[in-house]
């Protein structure tokens, strides 16, 4: 999977909100001008409505759709699709440079589970990322369901698939200074919320993963299991707190981070294509 | 009868009534509840093994929440020879669905059934999926 790490650099260091999509019905991608001047008009009119989202300010948003021909894993994956939406402000319509208000990216990384058997109207694009305010998902999100009648669904990161997360990324191989690998935990049925954060550092958590994994390239359920039970077990020493009775929240690692509400940070360009592989599985399961 | 581990307390041991059915409730929300279920397992006498222990699962209404693998679940059950049934307490039509299963279940093994014994559970109850 040979990503140009440039085209890609957006992608980085942003909070990412994730979805899972059904296949798009009837998409060409030919036809991305049009689509991008009718969405455009979409969101103007809902702004008509009183749909707006920005209040006060007069926006005018331009759209505009790229293939992202190099965002792709496997042979069978379709190239990701960007949408941009930037504004100029009317007010000062002279001097003023767009700017890039809300981005969404639909891709497909090794999706070849959804990708192999499908039919041939449908375009299998299955994780959705966003970027930019609530407002203007939810807008792009409808126009792009009433098109090609697929269906957004917000992904949702269980504490078993945190676990897998922080495992594979504290053992990833760093070439710079890493930052701590963290752990957030909520814990339940307490009068008030109370929040555990777990600092490790990224050489300890490393060593304790190499020690763990048996194959490399391969990880098994044991194998994480085994390297949360020394991470839960090293806590209760210090701190006589089960942490496997507290729900796992966010973890957080140099090469990115995941919150259960599904939101993402993918800080390491190395690893971008081994995390949306990963996030893509997980969209793929949550349509299946 | 309640409780949070085995062994249960050797003081009131004269006064229980005899055991017909030990339900372990493992929640899929925490890791925990499955090791102390686990480290329990060891204090049941293997009589038990033949139809007087059954798994129950909880939580498994909310998919996000997930912090045991399904299949660690299922491995547990086919080693204790013991029948797992999955459900839900929050939600009021599954949670008296499942009191009523094991209800049933506990007339079984009481003996209370003719005809039916609690080695029944043992052959009825397998899996399908490793058939």
């Amino acid at each position: 999977e040979s990503v140009d790490p440039q085209k890609t650099a957006f992608l980085l260091r942003k909070a990412w909100t994730l979805y899972s999509v059904t296949p798009l019905y009837r998409f060409h991608r030919a036809r991305l001008r049009d689509y991008a001047r009718l969405l455009s008009a979409f969101i103007a009119a809902e702004k008509q409505k009183g749909l707006a989202v920005e209040v006060g300010v007069e926006l005018d948003i331009k759209v505009a759709l790229y293939s992202l021909d190099d965002l792709r894993g496997s042979e069978l994956d379709q190239a990701a699709l960007l949408v941009q939406l930037s504004s100029r402000s009317r007010a000062s319509s002279r001097n003023s440079e767009d700017k890039l208000v809300w981005s969404g990216c639909f891709c497909s990384m090794c999706g070849d589970d959804l990708s192999e058997n499908m039919p041939e109207d449908f375009t299998s694009l299955p994780l959705f990322l966003s970027h930019g305010a609530e407002g203007y998902t939810s807008l792009v999100g409808s126009w792009f369901q009433k098109t090609f009648d697929c269906c957004f669904r917000r992904l949702a990161i269980s504490p078993l698939n945190l676990s897998g997360m922080v495992a594979m990324w504290a053992g990833c191989k760093l070439d710079r200074a890493a930052s701590a690998v963290e752990l957030i935990f909520s814990v339940p049925c307490l009068s008030q919320p109370l929040d555990i954060y777990y600092a490790i550092h990224p050489e300890d958590a490393k060593a304790l993963w190499d020690t763990v994994q048996k194959t490399p390239e391969e990880i098994t359920q044991e194998e994480v299991d085994v390297f949360m039970d020394c991470l839960y077990s090293h806590f209760h020493r210090h701190f006589k707190i089960h942490l496997s009775a507290a729900k796992l929240v966010k973890v957080s690692t140099a090469v990115a981070s995941a919150h259960c509400d599904g939101i993402v940070k993918i800080r390491h360009s190395q690893y971008l294509p081994g995390v949306l592989m990963l996030l893509t599985e997980l969209a793929i399961s949550q349509i299946q | 009868h309640l409780a949070t581990s085995l062994p249960l307390p050797s003081e009131r041991e004269h006064l229980r009534p005899r055991i017909d059915l030990v339900v372990f409730m493992i929640d899929i929300k925490t890791k925990y509840s499955l090791k102390n279920v686990e480290t329990s397992l060891a204090r049941v006498d293997a009589s038990f093994f033949l139809g007087k222990v059954c798994f129950l699962v909880t939580g498994v209404g909310r998919v996000n929440a997930c912090s045991i693998e399904t299949n660690a679940i299922c491995k547990l059950g086919e080693s204790y020879c013991s029948p797992v049934l999955f459900c839900e307490l929050e939600l009021e039509g599954i949670r008296v669905a499942t009191a009523q299963r094991l209800l049933r279940m506990l007339q079984i093994c009481a003996g209370h059934i003719p005809g039916v014994s609690a080695l029944s559970f043992v052959s009825l109850m397998r899996n399908s999926d490793y058939d």
